[in-house]
């Protein structure tokens, strides 16, 4: 690809580009500390993931403003429109998943330690699941790799097929359990999170579709997501 | 949009054009789509201004340009013998990078194609061509307290205005525009184009332009243009968001050179 005359229009789209890895980054590292502060009930892990959602909140307004000011400036056109625009979607994305990650942490507190030893590898299985389509999608994003990207896109429903099975669980546990709903509910909370973690990388992979091929990812995502109701 | 039922207003078929030993056209087809804008876009040289003053034979005032190929215009070629040029520049009219009023009252301004061209018999044929003419390029309301001030007094965007209405006075089919807004500032830019958006229900437009915001804007059609040869030509939605040729997409996001 050449490069843009206007080095400073280069410049800002690279500085994008590196705030959105940034954001990743930031993003991808919470989601392992609230899922790690789950599995162990590590509270000064919670608190930790819970505090650093700020960061990727000021990068994703940083973000926005940035872009908008680059429209303004720079008028961009074809591959150059459509990577900012789906820059501005992707730092949604990154805030969101933030915000779920945030959310598991908060969880952790009300959880206390009393997730039945049959889930907590459940959940660790989803919490690794989640990361890998998250780190995998900022790494498609990075390399504007679509083949990378469709991957992430299609692997969600492994993702979405385990959130079922310990959704069944929980709701298992629950019946037997009478006493237990208090904390399962926060339970079922944490693994739905996870699972909008995974939907929020499906995304992200259809934006880098869209941002390369200038096409629409159309086809319906394979799901087995069968209780998703809404 | 059904645009198979649009019909082409010109037919470019394998047009090749020489100013002496030099090519300046390789191989070009084009159709211009009847009641759209179509704009020629590419770098300095590139040949869409050749292409643009091919379409009504201006460039036959040129001894050295050679053009080879068919150019037809509702199926009739342009450069067979049985034209007759006048009558070919009457239907397709033309528009400049400068404004280039007459320097002659507002009113003769308008009137004067109509004149030789035979169509005004009584003074209010005249009136009324001025009026409807100096109405369709959006200059009315400003001018007509003063038709017998001189032309070459108005502003650079209101010339620009007053020479649209002297092209559209002899109801011309087609509007051929080279870089008709490159001495203009922006608001008289923003009058032409909101202008060109309302002739193209009256007539088909062929736009060259230096901004390619422009060609985003007013086109339907582009055609990107580069060292003499058609590189892309589509949709201008696609053009501009999704061109399918690198040449084109370097171009337009800035990065040829």
């Amino acid at each position: 690809m050449q490069k843009h005359i206007v080095t400073a229009f280069e410049e800002e789209l690279q500085n994008l580009s590196q705030k959105i890895s940034k954001m990743g980054g930031l993003a991808e590292n919470q989601l392992t500390m609230a899922i790690k502060s789950l599995e162990n009930n590590d509270y000064e892990l919670a608190k930790r993931a819970i505090l650093s959602d700020k960061s990727i909140d000021k990068l994703e307004l940083e973000v926005e403003e940035e872009a908008i000011l680059m429209i303004a400036k720079r008028q961009p056109m074809a591959l150059d429109l459509r990577r900012i625009i789906v820059t501005i979607r992707i730092s949604s994305d990154l805030e969101r998943i933030g915000d779920l990650a945030k959310n598991i942490a908060k969880r952790v507190i009300k959880i206390n330690g009393r997730t039945p030893k049959s889930l907590v590898s459940g959940f660790s299985a989803m919490g690794e699941l989640a990361k890998t389509s998250v780190k995998n999608i900022l790494d498609a994003f990075a390399a504007s790799d679509v083949d990378k990207a469709i991957i992430v896109w299609q692997n969600d429903k492994d993702l979405d097929a385990l959130y079922n099975s310990i959704f069944k669980e929980i709701t298992e546990h629950m019946k037997k359990n009478g006493d237990h709903i208090d904390y399962c509910t926060h339970l079922h909370f944490a693994a739905k999170n996870i699972e909008r973690i995974g939907d929020h990388a499906t995304n992200i992979a259809e934006n880098i579709h869209y941002m390369v091929r200038g096409e629409m990812l159309s086809d319906d995502r394979p799901k087995s997501d069968l209780i998703k109701i809404s | 949009m059904s645009e198979n039922k649009i019909a082409n207003k010109y037919q470019v078929r394998d047009v090749n054009v020489f100013y002496g030993d030099k090519q300046a056209l390789f191989n070009i087809e084009v159709d211009v789509l009847e009641n759209q804008v179509t704009a020629l876009i590419g770098p300095s040289g590139c040949g869409k201004s050749t292409l643009l003053r091919c379409l009504n034979r201006m460039n036959d005032v040129i001894d050295v340009c050679k053009i080879s190929g068919d150019i037809l215009l509702d199926g009739q070629d342009i450069y067979s013998k049985k034209i007759d040029v006048v009558e070919l520049r009457a239907r397709v009219g033309m528009v400049f990078q400068k404004p280039n009023p007459f320097p002659k009252s507002i009113y003769d301004n308008v009137v004067y194609g109509p004149k030789i061209h035979g169509m005004i018999e009584h003074k209010s044929d005249g009136d009324e061509i001025v009026e409807t003419s100096l109405k369709r390029a959006g200059l009315w309301e400003e001018v007509k307290d003063r038709l017998d001030s001189p032309g070459t007094g108005l502003s650079g965007g209101q010339q620009q205005r007053l020479c649209i209405a002297r092209a559209i006075a002899v109801s011309p089919e087609v509007i051929l525009m080279d870089e008709p807004c490159s001495a203009l500032d922006p608001i008289a830019t923003a009058r032409i184009e909101e202008l060109i958006d309302e002739l193209k229900e009256k007539f088909t437009i062929v736009i060259v332009t230096h901004s390619m915001q422009q060609a985003a804007r007013v086109s339907q059609k582009t055609a990107f243009f580069h060292l003499g040869k058609l590189v892309e030509f589509g949709d201008t939605d696609q053009i501009f968001t999704n061109p399918h040729n690198q040449q084109t997409q370097d171009y337009i996001t800035g990065r040829y050179g």
